[in-house]
């Protein structure tokens, strides 16, 4: 097992547009290793987005490397990635996507549930995932009885609560105010991150940019800069 | 997964209620007039079954049985005469016009027995006895009639006297009987009486009833009467479905029932479908993050059909006890006939298990159709 949990190289994907197609990705390459937190940065449109799809299977790609913990994504048939996901990687949405209908527990018990962990089980883990961030007295809440911050609690809880290897978050802090943004990404350092795990954190918001590990910037399709320590990435 | 499925469901209050609704009233209005319309059905029907003689023999012009074409009375000895015939009966059925004693008309429907054996005799006596009919002048009414003359002021009871076409008739028994199409009250009596209160005509036997000796079966009797020159003869079963038959082909209640029920069917397939697909559609930012999350096809497949069919369940519970509740109550009455056998409840369920399967494979194709990447936007 190599020590690098993500391993992409000159990945290429195009979406139609009319009759020729746009390139999002240009040939993007980059890794993350294990105990890390991974920022990507860069103005919107250079295909921050797609590049997490790809890593996390959502999207397929049409050229390039895939290694996502030794695993290729690209040998892999659907309903393999699929279980795949469903095991390795825990999601973390800038519009949350929690279920209006579901109680907070309820929510962040869904990934276990879909591992196949029986429901009583399943909400008393997300009971006591959801209390170790803080939201114990919340976890019968529907999403619209709580605040940006809780609600992004809740979808941390859900991204963590089946432990899985790899966390994602698309822009995680561009629904909330700074104090709100702030503390989701104290809670993913301090709670997500763990030697076996990898956070990739996709954002443009230069308030948090000093709770990332290293710092990939992309423009226009293409990793064009990865920078060891935040402190060296200095945006204009 | 299902579990959440079905809070997703029943928590989306509006929806939810708008779905069961929407069923409901479109089985509702399904079963309902499908029912009233085996009622009208059932009534066409009434003399079959009120007489219940196992073979029928009529003039061979007669299509369904609320059609009377005379014959002359020396058919009931041909028809004994036929090899397998155990015995046969003559019977006299006729509209005639009844008096009440405050000299108001109602007209009746006079149904002559077989004088010797009462063949065809209500089953249901509510007062007094039958074989009174023996008694000079005697008759016995159904219920109808007893409603409609109260209804005009006149209580029947034993003993009562009015006339049919000027001759007294007096009411030895009161029984109850499916109620005739045209709503005219059954009043029973013997045949050779049947035939003095009618007016006299040169053919008075309405109908041959006749039964098989053992071993031969009503079908085969029925045959071998046919086979004399000017009759028909027709077992109870086929005579029932033939009268039915007869209805639905030559008059427009099955056309306007119809047309209700399709009406049904439409409004169940607007108001579902479309609820359903609003449901689908404002859950599909959800759907999809289960996808991202890990959900196989086949998972969210489950859901979605889950969610379709419970409403289409509790919906078509609504609706068939809401019918059948509307059946009791006017079943008494008779007004409009209700008759829902348990073929209507099926249909209606078939028709339901369609609307729903419908909504949900709408529901279906845009979850399949789902790039679970759009979560990210
Ligand atoms: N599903 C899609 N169909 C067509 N074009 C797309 C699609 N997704 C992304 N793109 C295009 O790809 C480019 C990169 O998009 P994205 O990865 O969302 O950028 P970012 O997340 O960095 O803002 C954009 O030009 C966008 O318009
Ligand atoms: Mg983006």
């Amino acid at each position: 097992m190599s020590n690098l949990a993500i391993n992409v190289a000159d990945v290429v994907k195009s979406f139609p547009s009319g009759d020729t197609r746009t390139f999002a990705l240009k040939g993007a390459t980059l890794n993350a290793r294990f105990g890390e937190l991974m920022m990507i940065v860069g103005p919107s449109g250079c295909g921050k987005t797609t590049l997490l799809s790809v890593i996390c299977g959502t999207l397929q790609c049409e050229e390039g490397m895939l290694s996502i913990f030794d695993h290729d994504l690209r040998k892999m048939k659907d309903w393999e990635i699929t279980k795949f996901r469903c095991v390795n990687v825990g999601f973390i949405f800038q519009q949350f996507n929690l279920i209006p209908t579901l109680t907070a527990v309820e929510n962040a018990s869904i990934p276990l549930i879909l591992n196949g962990v029986p429901t009583n089980k399943a909400e008393r883990r997300a009971g006591e995932v959801l209390a170790e961030v803080g939201l114990g007295d919340k976890l019968h809440s529907y999403p619209s009885q709580l605040s940006g911050g809780q609600l992004q609690r809740v979808a941390i809880s859900r991204a963590l609560v089946h432990e899985p290897r790899l966390i994602i978050c698309d822009e995680p802090t561009a629904s909330l105010d700074a104090a709100a943004g702030q503390k989701t990404l104290d809670l993913l350092k301090s709670s997500a991150l763990q030697p076996d795990r990898c956070v990739i954190v996709v954002t443009h918001d230069n308030r948090i940019y000093h709770f990332a590990d290293r710092i990939a910037e992309m423009e226009d399709g293409r990793v064009i800069g990865i920078y060891d320590d935040p402190k060296d990435y200095h945006h204009a | 997964m299902l579990a959440i499925a079905l809070k997703m469901l029943f928590r989306d209050r509006a929806k939810y209620a708008m779905l069961v609704c929407g069923l409901a009233f479109c089985s509702l209005l399904m079963c309902q007039q499908i029912s009233v319309f085996c009622g009208i059905m059932m009534w066409t029907t009434s003399t079959v079954r009120n007489i219940g003689a196992p073979v029928w023999v009529v003039d061979a012009k007669v299509e369904q049985a609320n059609e009377v074409i005379p014959m002359r009375q020396i058919e009931v000895e041909r028809v004994r005469s036929v090899h397998g015939v155990a015995w046969a009966v003559p019977l006299y059925i006729g509209i005639e016009q009844a008096r009440l004693n405050d000299g108001s008309f109602q007209n009746v429907q006079l149904t002559g027995l077989d004088t010797g054996t009462l063949t065809g005799r209500p089953m249901d006596m509510v007062a007094g006895r039958i074989e009174d009919l023996r008694l000079p002048n005697a008759v016995v009414v159904d219920q109808v009639a007893v409603e409609k003359f109260r209804r005009k002021g006149i209580a029947i009871k034993l003993g009562t006297t009015f006339e049919i076409n000027d001759k007294e008739a007096r009411v030895v028994g009161i029984c109850h009987v499916a109620r005739s199409f045209l709503g005219q009250p059954y009043i029973y009596t013997t045949f050779d009486r049947a035939l003095e209160y009618a007016k006299p005509s040169r053919k008075q036997l309405s109908y041959v009833l006749a039964g098989p000796v053992p071993g031969v079966s009503n079908e085969e009797l029925a045959a071998r009467i046919s086979k004399l020159p000017g009759l028909r003869a027709i077992t109870k079963d086929n005579l029932f479905w033939t009268t039915i038959w007869w209805y639905i082909k030559n008059t427009g209640i099955p056309i306007s029932f119809g047309t209700v029920v399709l009406l049904g069917i439409i409004v169940g397939i607007a108001i579902a479908g479309q609820t359903f697909y609003l449901f689908v559609h404002d859950n599909l930012r959800y759907l999809a993050a289960l996808k991202a999350m890990g959900a196989r096809m086949h998972t969210l497949a489950a859901m979605v059909l889950l969610q379709a069919f419970s409403v289409g369940f509790i919906g078509y519970g609504i609706g068939v006890g809401l019918a059948s509740w509307f059946g009791n109550s006017v079943l008494a009455k008779e007004q409009p006939p209700f008759f829902m056998p348990w073929q209507v409840p099926a249909f209606v369920a078939i028709v339901l298990i369609l609307i729903c399967g419908f909504s949900a494979l709408i529901g279906l194709i845009k979850v399949a159709r789902l790039e679970p990447a759009v979560v990210f936007r």
